[in-house]
């Protein structure tokens, strides 16, 4: 039993979803058999953070052409860190660099990735959502080689060891190796440039109290004064899914999902909104959820304490109402 | 510029799901079918390339016959011609399965760019347009909501997480995948759905590419998620439940 688990760094830190993937890691097999991968050009500092986490060994997998990311550099290094190491599984953050590469590093070994997994049960058995949330799927690995397996942001909680230091035992650090690829300039045939944020930001979602999120429901541009008017009314922002900014009728910078902003207000109130899990992911973490939906199935219901299931158009009027006759 | 757009047709959003006596996948009887919005976003960046620099659009998809319609759609928004890669067992087949019927298709066609939305509605992997180009060994990009051709080759702006952007150099040919939102889809024209009628549709079967490889993932079950907290319904006429909402987001939640 070995697992490879690649880490991925943001600004020079492990970034969480990291951890939250060793923590599936952990799901598969012991932290003994699992090998942490680092990769960049300089990764001293990334080894020296993951040798305190709960793993076997770490791996520097270095090359001055690895120091930013790109597919084809990716690609080389780990496919030939995996010919190496054999492990039986490669357990990945399913992020959107990850989403980049992984895809195609599975085909290399004649795979597929078992992609957006939220969850690991005895076999092992991966489960992962189909039809935009409204069901999920079980999936086998059935193939001879590496099984490959990237997973869902929010959907395996890392206990206190694996997301930061173990302080009872301190002294105890993971044995860190360097291994160096083979790559030449010419094999990497991206040239990504730096990244850069939209004109400027006006409206700090995170920090807001009370948040009115609009969906696909809504229907039409010229029906959000109904629900700008409920917002007013609860003194919340005004948010949206990605279709609502996608069509162009609220600006991006009120887009909460995995692509927009991470929200966690005091209430989050959805309107028209089905629950993709990219959209969940960015707001899950709110203390109350309230849904207002026509269909009773819609993955929204899952997270939320309180549901009105009905239509948006007799209801939002509805609510501002209430809320209204509530304050007088 | 020659682009190859891949697209799928995909059951329509609003469509009830019900899961199959197999349990295996949806029952898709009495289903709506329409094309998956991410491909749509990606012929639209294809027909504006064309727009601009000349060239022409093929449309290829797999699937069984329902999927003619969605093709005849594509044609109609301004795609030249299409293929059909005719398959009764999509859902059986892995994406490393449909990504090798797909490269079977482009690659005698020698595009200078592949289109692709960066995943499917339905069973939403996210993984077809990647594969596809390290099967057809082409460098590739992912998540692109802007395309813009150079000197060289191509200019695209891929969008990363939480809000931020980068652009990527790279050399044609070379498969893109598009995220959704990157342009303003356009509406088929009643002369474009009379054109689509007299374009070329090449139909191919799937056997013709080989024999399918063995999936190395196999979908088991599909069930109703589980839910992750116990939700209040609040019942009654859309005014009683609004009273009642605000009754307990007030007293009970204390978040008013």
């Amino acid at each position: 039993m070995s697992i490879l688990l690649v880490l991925e760094e943001s600004s020079g830190k492990i970034r969480r979803a990291s951890w939250e993937a060793l923590a599936a890691a952990l799901r598969l097999g012991p932290a003994e058999s699992t090998t942490a991968v680092v990769i960049g050009a300089k990764t001293e500092a990334l080894a020296a953070e993951a040798a305190t986490r709960p793993v076997g060994k770490v791996v520097r997998v270095e090359h001055p052409l690895l120091a930013n990311y790109t597919a084809d550099g990716f690609l080389l290094a780990l496919e030939q860190l995996i010919g190496t190491e054999e492990p039986e599984y490669v357990v990945f953050p399913h992020t959107y660099q990850v989403r980049d590469y992984a895809p195609a590093l599975a085909c290399r070994f004649g795979q597929e990735l078992i992609g957006d997994v939220v969850g690991i049960d005895d076999g092992p058995v991966f489960t992962r959502q189909l039809m935009q949330g409204r069901l999920i799927g079980s999936y086998r690995h059935s193939g001879n080689g590496p099984c490959f397996v990237s997973v869902q942001a929010g959907a395996f909680r890392p206990d206190s060891n694996v997301a930061g230091p173990d302080s009872s035992a301190s002294a105890a650090s993971a044995p860190i190796t360097t291994f160096t690829p083979t790559i030449d300039s010419a094999q990497i045939r991206t040239k990504p440039g730096e990244p850069f944020r939209a004109s400027h930001q006006t409206v700090d979602l995170s920090t807001a109290q009370r948040i009115v999120s609009v969906g696909r429901g809504i229907k039409e541009a010229q029906n959000l004064p109904i629900v700008q008017e409920l917002a007013t009314a609860l003194g919340a922002e005004l948010a949206a899914s990605r279709p609502i900014c996608d069509n162009g009728w609220l600006p991006m910078e009120r887009q909460v999902g995995s692509s927009g902003q991470t929200v966690a207000p005091r209430l989050y109130l959805a309107v028209g909104i089905s629950g993709a899990i990219q959209h969940l992911v960015g707001m899950k973490g709110s203390q109350c959820i309230v849904a207002i939906n026509k269909d009773p199935d819609a993955p929204i219901f899952e997270v939320a304490d309180y549901g009105i299931v009905g239509d948006l158009f007799e209801v939002v009027p509805a609510l501002t109402e209430a809320l209204r006759a509530a304050k007088q | 510029m020659k682009i190859v757009v891949a697209i799928k047709q995909v059951p329509e959003r609003d469509a009830p799901v019900r899961i199959a006596a197999s349990r295996k996948w949806i029952d898709e009887s009495d289903l709506q079918w329409a094309m998956n919005e991410p491909d749509a976003y990606a012929l639209e960046e294809a027909l504006l390339l064309k727009e601009q620099a000349g060239g022409e659009v093929v449309v290829v998809s797999a699937g069984p016959e329902r999927v003619g319609s969605t093709i005849r759609e594509a044609l109609a928004k301004g795609a030249d011609r299409a293929i059909h890669i005719l398959c009764d067992d999509l859902n059986a087949r892995d994406a490393l399965g449909v990504a090798r019927l797909l490269a079977a298709a482009v690659k005698p066609e020698n595009p200078d760019l592949v289109l692709t939305g960066l995943q499917s509605e339905d069973v939403g992997l996210g993984q077809t347009g990647v594969i596809v180009a390290e099967l057809l060994g082409l460098p590739h990009a992912t998540m692109i909501l802007h395309v813009e051709k150079t000197g060289a080759g191509l200019r695209v702006k891929r969008e990363l997480e939480e809000g931020w952007f980068q652009s990527i150099e790279l050399p044609t040919p070379a498969v893109l995948t598009v995220q959704s939102g990157g342009n303003k889809l356009r509406y088929a024209t009643l002369m474009g759905i009379k054109r689509a009628k007299t374009k070329e549709l090449r139909t191919v079967s799937a056997a013709e590419f080989g024999p399918d490889g063995a999936s190395t993932v196999v979908l088991e079950q599909i069930a109703a998620p589980k839910k992750q907290k116990s939700t209040q319904i609040l019942p009654g006429s859309a005014k009683e439940a609004a009273a009642a909402l605000v009754e307990k987001l007030k007293t009970e939640a204390r978040v008013l």
